[in-house]
């Protein structure tokens, strides 16, 4: 802006011109991409993950249940038989099914161990019940991010209720609220999981009954926070000001204080979710989600994953295409999530977004050390010479213009 | 505290040459924001502080005053930046610890810089409120101060040293074990100057002390401080809008408009005889108290947007006497006829006629000062 304001400056000659912002001005101020190659990155990762909780089971090249898959063309009818299968398998190159499809063999009997290493045909794989692991994970995104998102709106939506009910109406209300919510967290989250989930029948077949249980032992935290800062804004200067001019106290917390507290409430979502993400796989890997094979059938999802390759040794066998893919889903789910705080943190404090330059984009600008509270940073001269000489020029003109004037 | 060295001086014994600078300001900028989205703030501002001298600094909201003073110690938050310039503070400091010769705050480190603030270069901020922290007492405030700069000091030697600061800025030392919620904003301010002056700094910036306190109270405090200064001998840099505060107060006045210093003369020059029409239009914002009733004037329009300033002279289209060539080209600040004074406005350049009202005589230079305030200007510190 300042250069093409040293423009505009010398060339044009009317004032009500250069009082006009120019476009580029006017065009900053609207919605603001992120910039912040770390909100890029968790967008993007987020992003790639929600779309294969959208498309993965379509895109699923095998049944994630679909036992003795090297049968699948030859044998259709083996799933049953395929069961006993579970340590050795017929190399399908060569397989010789008998008619009714029931046993395959190689006619040179080879016999080969589960699970497979990733290949060509099983991008991540097999586990030992010859189940395709690309298939589970990209089937297991949809129920692990359902339930991870829909426990967080509602534990969000528990703790703006609680928190900020409790911190504005203060006295009894704010007593027994706080109570409860201490209460809460003073339990022992995953105990009053697994009680939970254990005692709810067939829980694991439902998101929204696994989401409601995972909610219910996460929106404490949350409810602590926002009553703190709501108890901290009911005696702001604007709030009183509202309420001198006579708006209803439901109007007050929902137009006056909501909006305040809207990069917390944005903040613990994406904790709460991260939280029932991490306590839904939790509740899988202890068994307590439901099996897939169990009726009411229990739904994939990455914790149900680790639950079939714990027990399995495929951690000590060495079987990481198992284990591995679940665990770094999660690991990368979180790290999106938390990116992405980061970037709220960004959105509503300008400060920290300028802050937030880059070492890089420093050294770009000339500035010598990164911006620090206290510490203002100094430019060197030499990298702005473009500009500064610029300047330099016009005032030179002006002397010299007034120089030649008497 | 500090023995008067100089025999006493009245105020129309105005010294010949002037004192020795103390904090020099060269070329400074500053920008908001960094590459494309950079707002200039403060642009090739020049400003000289001369040991035991006040410099005012007067203009409206957005003007740059705070920024530049702020840049100055490298105080800024960021955005901030500072893009070129240097300031140098010629340090000579009062007590034996301190650094001495000058220091280039510009390309000072975090440790030079440590030494420097406070105990060499202290600030008084606007909301005095706000400045002291709301869970500790004044004492313990005190206290926390003279324990990192003062080590040598016993417990009852910074206590007597907090409670003779408190006493020198109108306060009792039982003030020591109150809270800031306890005291008056009055008080506060008070107390925060006692702190800023709590290590004999060469430099005081002030930055707007007295804009949220009522006008009696101002008058108190004010006085109050410049009777310190002519005790202690410390310079100040004094920001405000209000330019008629400043009249009365500072030995020299800068007006700044969009980022620049626009003029800069003595106290009694710029009041009497303004050169600059901003100025002109500053100073006729307050109806005179005696005299015939003159409709007020003011300045029309507000400030410019700092992103988009007006070609040539910035304060052109606000301008009553702007001519064709204040569109166009934007003036420099050049010196004028009349003591160590310059002047950024084509008016005075060239052969413009100067209007009558920018064109009052200079006030003779014995009057010094409009009115001399509170104690008489005895001792001041000339070392």
């Amino acid at each position: 802006m300042t250069a093409g304001a040293a423009t505009t400056r010398t060339e044009t000659p009317l004032a009500a011109a250069g009082l006009q912002p120019p476009p580029s001005v006017l065009r900053s101020r609207g919605l603001r991409v992120p910039r912040s190659p770390k909100v890029i990155a968790g967008l993007a990762i987020l992003a790639v993950f929600v779309v294969i909780a959208v498309i993965g089971p379509v895109i699923a090249p095998y049944s994630p249940n679909e036992t003795g898959i090297y049968c699948r063309t030859a044998c259709s009818g083996a799933r049953a038989a395929a069961a006993w299968l579970q340590t050795i398998v017929v190399h399908p190159a060569e397989q010789v099914c008998n008619a009714a499809g029931t046993v395959c063999f190689n006619s040179p009997a080879v016999l080969a161990f589960l699970p497979k290493p990733p290949s060509g045909a099983h991008w991540l794989g097999t586990t030992v019940f010859a189940q395709d692991v690309w298939s589970q994970l990209l089937v297991s995104t949809r129920a692990t991010l359902l339930v991870g998102f829909i426990a967080g709106a509602i534990a969000t939506a528990l703790s703006v209720l609680v928190g900020v009910t409790a911190g504005y109406l203060g006295g009894n209300a704010d007593e027994g609220l706080s109570l409860l919510s201490n209460v809460f967290l003073a339990i022992p989250g995953l105990p009053l999981l697994i009680v939970l989930a254990s005692y709810v029948p067939s829980a694991g077949a439902n998101v929204i009954v696994i989401a409601l249980i995972v909610a219910v032992t996460g929106w404490a935290y949350g409810a602590r926070v926002l009553r703190a800062q709501t108890l901290s804004l009911r005696n702001r200067d604007f709030v009183e000001a509202a309420r001198v001019s006579g708006e209803g106290r439901m109007r007050i917390i929902v137009v006056e204080v909501l909006p305040n507290l809207l990069p917390i409430v944005a903040s613990t979502f994406l904790f709460t979710t991260l939280y029932a993400v991490g306590a839904y796989v939790a509740l899988a890997f202890l068994g307590l989600a439901g099996a897939p094979n169990a009726s009411p059938a229990g739904l994939w999802n990455w914790g149900e994953m680790l639950q079939q390759a714990y027990p399995q040794n495929a951690v000590a066998s060495g079987w990481w295409w198992w284990w591995l893919p679940p665990g770094f889903c999660i690991a990368l789910l979180g790290m999106g999530l938390a990116l992405l705080n980061f970037g709220i943190d960004e959105f509503v404090n300008p400060r920290l977004r300028a802050a937030g330059l880059s070492r890089r984009s420093a050294r770009r600008a000339g500035i010598s050390l990164r911006p620090r509270l206290g510490i203002t940073p100094v430019m060197h001269r030499r990298a702005t010479g473009g500009r500064h000489s610029a300047t330099a020029a016009v005032a030179t003109d002006a002397v010299g213009s007034e120089g030649a004037a008497p | 505290m500090m023995a008067p060295e100089a025999p006493a001086r009245t105020p129309s014994a105005k010294p010949a040459q002037l004192a020795e600078p103390v904090l020099e300001i060269r070329g400074l900028c500053v920008d908001y924001g960094y590459g494309a989205d950079a707002v200039s703030a403060v642009v090739d501002c020049d400003l000289v502080l001369r040991r035991g001298e006040v410099m005012g600094l007067a203009g409206e909201s957005g003007s740059g005053k705070s920024t530049l003073a702020m840049a100055a110690i490298r105080l800024l938050r960021s955005p901030g930046v500072i893009t070129a310039g240097e300031v140098l503070f010629h340090s000579r400091p009062f007590s034996e610890e301190g650094p001495r010769g000058t220091i280039d705050m510009l390309a000072a480190n975090d440790s030079v810089l440590r030494t420097v603030r406070w105990s060499e270069i202290s600030v008084v901020l606007q909301s005095a409120l706000n400045a002291l922290n709301p869970v500790i007492t004044i004492g313990a405030q005190f206290d926390d101060l003279l324990r990192v700069h003062r080590p040598s000091f016993s417990n009852r030697d910074r206590w007597n040293r907090s409670a003779e600061l408190l006493d020198m800025v109108g306060m009792t030392a039982d003030r020591l074990r109150s809270y800031p919620h306890e005291l008056s904003g009055g008080m506060c301010q008070r107390a925060m100057i006692a702190m800023a002056l709590a290590l004999e700094p060469q430099v005081i910036l002030l930055d707007e002390p007295t804009t949220a306190l009522d006008v009696v109270t101002q008058r108190e405090i004010l006085e109050e401080l410049m009777g310190l200064r002519d005790q202690l001998g410390f310079a100040a840099l004094f920001i405000t809008h209000d330019l008629s505060l400043l009249v009365e107060l500072a030995d020299e006045i800068a007006v700044m408009y969009a980022g620049r210093v626009m003029e800069r003369a003595p106290a009694a020059s710029l009041f009497h005889a303004p050169r600059l029409p901003y100025t002109y239009g500053l100073l006729n914002c307050f109806p005179p108290m005696h005299g015939p009733r003159r409709p007020m004037e003011g300045i029309p329009g507000s400030p410019p947007d700092l992103r988009v300033l007006p070609t040539g002279c910035a304060f052109h289209p606000r301008c009553r006497w702007a001519m064709e060539r204040c569109r166009q080209e934007r003036p420099v600040l050049r010196p004028l006829g009349g003591p160590n004074r310059e002047v950024a406005c084509w008016l005075h350049a060239g052969d413009a006629t100067i209007p009558r009202e920018l064109a009052h005589p200079e006030p003779p230079a014995a009057a010094g000062r409009p009115a001399a305030t509170g104690p008489a200007r005895a001792a001041r510190a000339r070392r």
